[in-house]
């Protein structure tokens, strides 16, 4: 071990400035995060067509029977603000994970296929066998895991090239979201709100069965994420930076691959592949804290941020109920837009 | 002032799917100096240095730091002796200078441990011996390319290893840059004893910079030794198959290698057979 140079204190100073300055700007806006998902959440069940204070929500929460309200609440908006916030939190973690991993802002797992993976093979056991919600899920993870499986063969040539991955990516999406479409016509019992669930994600009639699996899967994988969140970022160096600084590239990707797109499966199988949240949580993030931490826990608040304040909005905002997943596809459609234009001008990473 | 490591190889083998790029070489590196490996284009300079740093798995044989094998050593325990800076590294956009210059530190930490006093020192000192210090909160993408590879640079002296592999630090750098970055890593290697092996192309700067010079040959190890020992025109022929005249560098003293194309060549004062027949002159923009 080589003692480090005598170091002129002026230099220290710098550096020792420089990053509590940064860590204080990090966690001031993590908290900010944190507070507005808090005050997000909170609105979700306060507000609607009836309004109930805060007094009786806690009260329904903790469980004691509060007339009207322990229906609309503990049974209608609880629930569906649960699966929103961890929906998010997955959606916005696991899309950063494989965007850094990737080195690209296009390879979310929504961009390149792995949720319409997920979302087709929800919709075959739903609507076509009429599964439960646990094979539900087992058959979403099988599937988003098959498709990454898939995407990563085919794009294998002397290690993954971001752009063909993307490409091939966006070919299986579009392949799969039309066999989602297929099954959606062909069932017996056609019914639009689980049509636009599949296809756009929605959280409309979200019942407890839905949310659990999502809020265990949060628990358990977002956790195994985190772990890997500082060889992630030595990642974004290069592999071969990467593994000079200690970092055992392979076997990062598999652990990271298996738990973001497990984590996606989960969410997509209880809400749907709701648009745009993992490729938009990310570049969020980056822009709010920098590119010098982990992106991993800014990314879940900001995805969870995203899908609380959008299905707020496409609830009550408009005359028509709209599902979560049209309000978060008007706002990433334009930035997808915006980053293959911009991409095709010089290469970008996040 | 610090431990010195041997880092060797023995009969070591290299290639990518069926092609063999080295073959059963055996080399020494010196500890606690400067060594240049040259050779011509795709002659496994780099696949050397890969492996070297544990990057690529030997076909067979071995490479062996301090009496164990690079292989089989721990990633991380590794990469707190050992530090490699690839040709060409990527920086997440907008990153800044000194969060780049704080990810050397990786092999150190742990998981979920915080970044610690020990650290700052170690950013600070590379950050000093770079003097790199006042762009600690610039972005990387918007430095210079002499600027960026200093950071570059200090990233990897964060890393606190004693051999530090660099695979032709000098590319895309201006001449004067070129020299900036060669005296920076001499510092290194005076000052703090690092043991330094890197792959130049510039053969002069090579033969300057150099303790000692290691030339490969397709295939494998042509000379290894003191630059005057390997720079030579026999070297130069079976390196590149190119004619040369190695003088004495007036300003060091190290072999300086004159190429001899086709054009712009006096005949040879010596007399002897020159291997080119001078012919009316070309349009110059015809040299090759």
């Amino acid at each position: 071990m080589s003692a480090p140079a005598v170091t002129g204190s002026s230099t220290l100073r710098t550096v020792t400035r420089g990053r509590v300055r940064r860590s204080r700007r990090r966690r001031l806006i993590l908290l900010t995060l944190l507070l507005l998902v808090v005050a997000a959440f909170v609105t979700s069940l306060m507000a609607g067509h009836t309004f109930y204070p805060a007094r009786d929500v806690l009260r329904v929460i903790t469980g004691e029977e509060v007339p009207g309200a322990s229906f609309t609440v503990g049974r209608l908006r609880l629930p569906r603000a649960v699966l929103a916030l961890t929906a998010g939190l997955s959606f916005g973690m696991a899309g950063v994970t494989f965007q850094t991993m990737l080195r690209n802002p296009l390879a979310s797992p929504d961009v390149i296929g792995i949720s319409s993976g997920a979302s087709a093979a929800a919709a075959i056991a739903i609507v076509t066998l009429s599964l439960g919600e646990t094979s539900v899920s087992a058959l979403a993870i099988a599937a988003a895991l098959g498709v990454a499986l898939l995407v990563y063969t085919l794009a294998f040539r002397d290690g993954v090239a971001g752009t063909r991955l993307i490409l091939i990516g966006i070919g299986i999406s579009a392949l799969l979201d039309s066999v989602t479409s297929y099954v959606l016509s062909q069932a017996a019992e056609w019914d639009l709100q689980e049509a636009m669930r599949w296809l756009t994600g929605s959280l409309n009639g979200t019942t407890w069965d839905q949310t659990v699996p999502t809020v265990l899967a949060v628990l358990v994988l977002g956790p195994v994420l985190l772990s890997q969140a500082r060889n992630l970022t030595a990642l974004q160096l290069g592999d071969d930076t990467a593994s000079a600084l200690g970092v055992r590239v392979e076997r990062t990707r598999i652990v990271v691959i298996v738990a973001a797109v497990a984590l996606i499966a989960f969410a997509t199988a209880a809400a749907g592949p709701i648009a745009f949240v993992a490729f938009l949580s990310g570049p969020i993030a980056a822009r709010l804290t920098g590119t010098g931490g982990s992106l991993l826990i800014p990314s879940a608040l900001v995805g969870s941020l995203l899908v609380l304040a959008a299905d707020f909005t496409g609830q009550y905002a408009f005359d028509t109920r709209y599902p979560v997943g049209v309000v978060t596809g008007v706002l990433g459609a334009p930035y997808l837009v915006y980053l293959i234009v911009r991409t095709n001008r010089a290469g970008g990473s996040l | 002032m610090t431990a010195s490591h041997s880092l060797a190889t023995e009969d070591l083998t290299l290639g990518y799917g069926d092609r063999a790029v080295i073959e059963n070489l055996d080399l020494e590196l010196a500890a606690g100096r400067i060594t240049v490996i040259v050779g011509a284009n795709a002659c496994g300079k780099s696949t050397l240095l890969r492996s070297m740093s544990r990057l690529l798995a030997p076909r067979s044989g071995r490479v062996v730091l301090d009496g164990k094998e690079v292989h089989r050593t721990p990633a991380k325990q590794l990469a707190c002796t050992l530090g490699l800076l690839p040709q060409s590294p990527v920086s997440p956009e907008g990153i800044t200078v000194l969060d780049l210059v704080g990810r050397g530190r990786h092999p150190h930490q742990r998981a979920f441990s915080r970044w610690t006093a020990r650290d700052d020192l170690a950013v600070a000192a590379a950050l000093e011996a770079t003097r790199t210090a006042d762009l600690a909160d610039r972005a990387v993408d918007e430095l210079s390319g002499g600027q960026r590879q200093r950071v570059w640079i200090a990233m990897a002296l964060a890393q606190q290893t004693d051999l530090l592999l660099l695979d032709e630090p000098t590319t895309f750098l201006d001449i004067s840059h070129q020299v900036e970055v060669l005296d920076l890593l001499t510092d290194l290697n005076r000052d703090r004893g690092t043991t330094i092996v890197m792959v130049l192309h510039d053969l002069n700067l090579a033969a300057r910079y150099a303790d000692r010079l290691i030339a490969l040959a397709s295939g494998g190890l042509h000379a290894a030794g003191t630059p005057e020992e390997v720079m030579t025109e026999d070297t130069v022929r079976a390196l590149y198959g190119m004619e040369s005249q190695v003088i004495e560098d007036p300003l060091s003293g190290k072999p300086l290698v004159l190429p001899i194309g086709r054009h712009h060549s006096r005949p040879p004062s010596t007399g002897t057979q020159a291997p080119w027949t001078p012919t009316a002159p070309l349009p110059s923009g015809t040299v090759r």
